[in-house]
C-alpha cells in the first residue's frame, strides 16, 4: 500500500488529481444541467439575465398546449433520426464489408469515404448549400434527370431529404471505421465452416457475422441515433430550418426561442424535454442492444 | 482454376463499385474547388466546368474579407489550450478514480458517464448565466474553461478504462525507490497513457476545431477571437449568393483540418476506433 504522508496528504492528493476537474465539471455543466430545472419554471430573457420571474407551469402549458412548431419539430426530428441512422448504418456497414476484402486500393479508399467527417457542420452545410441549389442544377441540365431538377432545399421535403443526404454522406464514414474493426475480429474460421455447412454469402452474414459484431452495432446506432437527434450546425448552415419553419430540428426550435425569440425561460423548458427524450430514447437502444450480444 | 478466376472477377468488380462510390462521395469537393477559381458569372452559367483560367483572386479576397489569418491563429490557439488542459485533467482525475476508488470518488465518476448524455442545448442558457457571473464570457481563458468542463466526461471515461489495465506492481516499485505520489503519475503512470491520450487528443480536436456554438455564446461579441467556423457564418450572414467569394472561403477554411487529417490518418482511424469500442 501506499502511504506517505499521512491523512493530510491524502487529501492534498485528492485535491490536486481531482480538484481541478471537478471545479471545471461543476461549473460548466453540472452547476447549469441543475440550475435548468429552476430556469424552465421562469420568465427569463436574454436581455436581463439576471432577472428571471417564477411563472410555474406557464412555460409547460404553453409548449404542451400551444407551441405547434415545437411539436412539428419533434416530429421531423424522429423522421430524420429514423431515416439516417437506417440509411447511414447501411451504407456504412455495406463500406466496410466491401473494404476489407483483399482490393487493391483498399486504404485509398478508406480514407477518402472517412474524409467528409473531419468537416464540421457548419462548413458542410454552406458547401452542400452550393451542391443543391447551383451544382444539382447544372447537373440537372446537363442530364435532364428529374431528380436533379426539383427546387432542392426550397421546399419541406427537399429540405429533409438534402438535409439526410448531408449526414449521411458525412457520418457513414465514421461508422464504416468501427464496422471495419468489429469484421476483422471476427474469425475466418467461423465464417469457412458456416460457408461447408452450404450457407450463401448473404446467409452467413446475416447468421454467423452479424451477431459477432453486435457490439460494433450497438455502438454505431448508438452514435448515430444521438448525433441525428441532437443534429444543429447541419440544420443551421444548410436549410436555417426553412423555407419557413418546415426543416426545424428539435435543436433548432430551441436555440431559435431562445436566441432569436430571445425567450430563455421557455427556451430552457423545452430544453430540459429534449434531454428526457434523448435520455429515453439513448437508453432503450442500448438495452435493447445489448440483449443481442453474444460472445464469440 | 475456375473458382480462383470467378473470384477474381468479383474481387475487380467490388472494386469498380467502390471507386465509383468514393469519387461520388469526393464530387462535392470537386465542385467547390473547381468554382472557387471562377468569376461568379461563370459559376452561375455552368457550375460543373472546369475553370477557364485559373486565378486566385477570390481566394485573395476573402482572405482579408473574412480576416483568415486571425481565424486561423484563434481556431488553433483554442484547439490546443484546451485539448492539453483536457488531456492533463482528464488523467489525473481518472488516475486518482481509479487508484482511490472511495464512495464520493465512484460517486464522481457515475457523474461523469451520466452527463455524456446531456446535450447541449440543455445546459447552454444557465451557462451563459453561469460564465457571465464568472466573467467568464469574452475572453480566451472563459471558453477554454468551458472546453475542458465539456471535455472531461468522455476523456476521464476513456483513461479510466485505460488505467485499470496499468499494473500496480510497476508504481509500488517507484515508491519503494523513494517516488513521491506526484511523480508516480506524471514519470511513471502518464507515458504509459499515450495510446489512449492520442485517442482522447484526436476526439476532443476535431470537436473543438468544428464547434460552433459553444464560441458563438462564450466569445461571440469579441470580433478578436472569432474562430473559423464563426467567420465563415459570418461572411454567409453579410454576403448571401457571393458563391465566388464564398467557395474560396469554404476551400481554404476546410483546408488545415482535412491537411492535418491526411498526415495523422493512421492514428486518427486508430483512435477512433479505440475510442469507440471502450464506448
Amino acid at each position: 500500500m501506499i502511504k506517505r504522508g499521512g491523512k493530510s496528504g491524502e487529501w492534498l492528493q485528492q485535491l490536486v488529481f481531482v480538484g481541478p476537474g471537478l471545479i471545471a465539471f461543476s461549473i460548466i455543466v453540472l452547476v447549469p444541467f441543475l440550475l435548468g430545472f429552476y430556469y424552465s419554471f421562469t420568465e427569463w430573457n436574454g436581455l436581463d439575465l439576471n432577472k428571471a420571474q417564477w411563472t410555474g407551469m406557464d412555460n409547460l402549458n404553453r409548449i404542451f398546449m400551444r407551441d405547434d412548431k415545437f411539436w412539428a419539430a419533434f416530429g421531423f426530428t424522429l423522421r430524420f433520426t429514423a431515416v439516417t441512422v437506417l440509411a447511414s448504418n447501411l451504407l456504412a456497414f455495406l463500406l466496410a464489408l466491401m473494404l476489407t476484402r483483399a482490393l487493391k486500393t483498399r486504404n485509398l479508399l478508406r480514407t477518402v469515404f472517412f474524409v467528409p467527417n473531419v468537416i464540421g457542420g457548419i462548413l458542410l452545410g454552406y458547401i452542400w448549400q452550393f451542391i443543391f441549389t447551383k451544382g444539382f442544377k447544372t447537373i440537372g441540365e446537363m442530364t435532364g434527370w428529374s431528380f436533379f431538377e426539383q427546387p432542392w432545399l426550397g421546399t419541406a421535403g427537399t429540405g429533409f431529404w438534402g438535409l439526410v443526404i448531408v449526414f449521411v454522406w458525412q457520418s457513414a464514414g465514421y461508422m464504416m471505421v468501427i464496422y471495419i474493426a468489429a469484421l476483422t475480429g471476427v474469425p475466418k474460421d467461423m465464417l469457412e465452416a458456416a460457408t461447408i455447412d452450404g450457407a450463401g454469402y448473404w446467409q452467413s452474414i446475416r447468421k454467423v457475422t452479424l451477431p459477432l459484431i453486435m457490439p460494433a452495432v450497438t455502438v454505431c446506432l448508438f452514435l448515430t441515433i444521438s448525433n441525428a437527434f441532437k443534429m444543429f450546425d447541419l440544420n443551421l448552415s444548410l436549410t436555417k430550418g426553412g423555407p419557413g419553419t418546415s426543416t426545424q430540428s428539435l435543436a433548432y426550435n430551441i436555440y431559435a426561442e431562445a436566441l432569436v425569440n430571445n425567450r430563455y425561460g421557455l427556451g430552457t423548458a423545452k430544453a430540459m424535454l429534449f434531454f428526457l427524450a434523448v435520455s429515453l430514447i439513448a437508453v432503450t437502444q442500448v438495452w435493447l442492444t445489448k440483449r443481442k450480444e453474444v460472445e464469440a | 482454376m475456375n473458382r480462383d478466376r470467378s473470384l477474381r472477377y468479383r474481387l475487380a468488380g467490388i472494386e469498380i463499385f467502390a471507386i465509383l462510390l468514393a469519387l461520388l462521395f469526393l464530387a462535392p469537393f470537386y465542385f467547390v474547388l473547381a468554382n472557387s477559381l471562377k468569376t461568379l458569372g461563370e459559376i452561375l452559367v455552368d457550375a460543373a466546368s472546369l475553370p477557364e483560367a485559373y486565378k486566385f483572386t477570390n481566394y485573395s479576397r476573402v482572405w482579408e474579407m473574412i480576416r483568415f489569418p486571425t481565424a486561423l491563429r484563434n481556431s488553433v490557439v483554442i484547439t490546443a489550450i484546451s485539448v492539453a488542459g483536457i488531456v492533463t485533467i482528464s488523467s489525473m482525475t481518472a488516475y486518482r478514480l481509479v487508484r482511490r476508488p472511495t464512495r464520493f470518488n465512484n460517486l464522481l465518476f457515475l457523474a461523469f458517464i451520466s452527463s455524456m448524455i446531456i446535450p447541449f442545448q440543455s445546459v447552454m442558457l444557465q451557462l451563459v448565466r453561469v460564465t457571465s457571473i464568472l466573467e467568464l464570457r469574452g475572453d480566451l481563458l472563459g471558453i477554454v474553461v468551458c472546453y475542458l468542463g465539456f471535455g472531461l466526461a468522455l476523456s476521464v471515461f476513456l483513461f479510466h478504462g485505460f488505467i485499470k489495465g496499468v499494473p500496480l506492481e510497476i508504481e509500488e516499485a517507484a515508491v519503494m525507490d523513494g517516488c513521491s505520489p506526484y511523480g508516480v503519475f506524471w514519470r511513471i503512470v502518464f507515458p504509459l497513457l499515450k495510446p489512449i491520450a492520442v485517442t482522447v487528443v484526436i476526439l476532443n480536436t476535431l470537436w473543438i476545431w468544428n464547434d460552433y456554438l459553444l464560441p458563438v455564446l462564450i466569445i461571440g461579441s469579441n470580433k478578436d477571437l472569432t474562430t473559423i467556423p464563426l467567420a465563415v457564418t459570418r461572411f454567409f450572414g453579410q454576403y448571401t449568393k457571393q458563391w465566388d467569394l464564398a467557395l474560396a472561403g469554404l476551400a481554404m477554411s476546410v483546408t488545415p483540418i482535412v491537411v492535418l487529417f491526411l498526415l495523422l490518418q493512421k492514428h486518427i482511424v486508430e483512435g477512433i476506433t479505440s475510442g469507440s469500442v471502450k464506448g
